[in-house]
């Protein structure tokens, strides 16, 4: 007798829809299904939201291969490339000078106009004028009140203003660029609505920059346009870049790390009584959350073994970051959030030549924000259910998109 | 150990100044690695080899002594 071959739901390589879905009642971990793919087969194939397929590379080693691998372009410009959503397509366009989406030299040359902003000692020197904005977010916060919504009044001003400083950019136009920015960010926003926002943000910034070539100072849009290498057009490419990236992820990871610290109230005693665990915590926090959760893009431009699998020239890959930090054979009891672990392997910042530029801004930004909240509101509590907490599912960046706390 | 950089491959993210100061720094016009000690004492080496582990883009090589029996 003969009987038709038996597939295991749990074990089959049919391909499955990204973004994946979280499971009920765990908004930190990644999507089971991506999870599963790690432990069983660690490069598989996905459908991405045209239909179209990717292999989604899910193991910590897999993903580090991969992103550090100059055969995988970054280039969206190529065919195959793995668009995560209909208006990413919009986000890439030429117009854009978005590094993030080109390849060496072409990268490497845009991007190394700003490393030097963004490197250690610069962003060391910055933690005075970071805690000042933070103490007085937390003094307007607190005043007079004893709840209010962390990530308006705290989590979100709080690294817009740093980027505004830095880049130069006037920060009563938060409204503006905010509204923008999430736009961009919305997974469902459509090609039209994502072109509308981008082109209204792109002509705000070219305007900015035409102004800083009359009245200079000592921003980094201002500097760019003093090099004298690069058009109006293309300095609010960069600028656009460096705005969302500023602040929409050090916002989300402040909110996010929050909550997260708030719902582990063991690991949240621990930093408390320990605040010189601070630094650690951070880089735990990173690794557990993982806020660009959808996977990064490349595609292969030649033949490449990967986890054992061959991905041909061509076709697209997805790095899950979030699944790679959560790797048992990297990070054991991965699943469990630990501020004394060693988690400094994560890659929640990427990996390879497009890793984070701004990570050492990012890093001492919620260093601070996390520690003086901690210390300055020692009844900082959750003021509404954890199970009406509205997670940030519709977005490319994760988080909260509200966190209603008392103190 | 024996310590080198490739500043062409460098991208700047500045892990290594975090994991070994005392070894890496970054260049004050564009923020690329510049190695401050190419033979870092015993102590440092565990830093160092953190650093060569978390640098995104393999621009730090490692040449560690052979252990004589």
């Amino acid at each position: 007798m003969t009987t038709a071959p038996h597939t295991d739901p749990a074990t089959t390589s049919a391909p499955f829809a990204v973004p994946a879905t979280r499971a009920p009642g765990c908004p930190f971990d990644p999507a089971p299904a991506v999870d599963r793919a790690r432990q069983e087969a660690p490069v598989t194939r996905a459908t991405l939201w045209d239909g179209s397929p990717v292999w989604l590379v899910t193991r910590h080693q897999d993903v580090r291969a991969v992103l550090g691998d100059p055969r995988f372009s970054a280039d969206a410009n190529r065919p195959g490339f793995p668009f995560l959503t209909a208006g990413a397509r919009v986000l890439a366009e030429d117009t854009t000078f978005s590094f993030i989406r080109k390849d060496d030299p072409e990268h490497a040359r845009l991007r190394r106009m700003l490393t030097a902003d963004f490197m250690i000692k610069k962003v060391e020197a910055m933690r005075p004028q970071v805690q000042e904005i933070t103490d007085d977010l937390l003094d307007r916060m607190t005043d007079g009140r004893t709840s209010a919504d962390l990530v308006t009044e705290f989590a979100l001003p709080l690294p817009s203003l740093v980027i505004c400083l830095l880049l130069g950019v006037p920060y009563e136009d938060h409204a503006f660029f905010q509204e923008r920015s999430r736009v961009l960010l919305t997974l469902r926003s459509t090609p039209d609505e994502v072109r509308t926002s981008q082109n209204e943000l792109l002509d705000y910034l070219t305007r900015l920059a035409a102004k800083k070539r009359k009245e200079p100072d000592d921003g980094i849009i201002s500097r760019l346009v003093a090099r004298g290498e690069l058009s109006d057009e293309a300095i609010a490419g960069m600028g656009r870049l460096l705005l969302i990236a500023g602040h929409e992820t050090t916002a989300n990871m402040t909110a996010l790390g929050t909550l997260a610290l708030l719902r582990n109230p063991s690991q949240l005693e621990l930093l408390r009584t320990e605040p010189s665990l601070i630094k650690g915590a951070v880089e735990e926090l990173l690794r557990y959350l993982t806020i660009i959760h959808n996977g990064v893009p490349r595609t292969a431009t030649e033949d490449v073994t990967v986890g054992g699998t061959t991905v041909r020239a061509g076709e697209g890959v997805l790095c899950t970051l979030n699944a790679a930090n959560r790797d048992e054979a990297v990070f054991p009891g991965g699943d469990a959030l630990d501020v004394t672990r060693d988690a400094r392997l994560h890659v929640a910042f990427g990996f390879g030549i497009h890793q984070c530029l701004g990570q050492p801004l990012a890093r001492i930004e919620m260093q601070i924000a996390l520690e003086t909240l901690l210390r300055r509101l020692p009844d900082l509590h959750l003021a509404i259910p954890f199970e009406e907490v509205p997670f940030r599912h519709d977005m490319g960046i994760y988080g909260v998109h509200a966190l209603p706390v008392g103190w | 150990m024996r310590v080198t950089v490739d500043q062409d491959k460098c991208c700047g993210a500045g892990s290594c100044v975090l994991s070994a100061p005392d070894v890496f720094d970054q260049r004050d016009e564009d923020g690329i690695v510049v190695l401050l000690d190419a033979r870092p004492r015993a102590e440092l080496h565990e830093a160092v080899r953190e650093a060569a582990a978390v640098c995104p883009a393999a621009a730090i090589a490692l040449e560690e002594a052979t252990e004589r029996v």
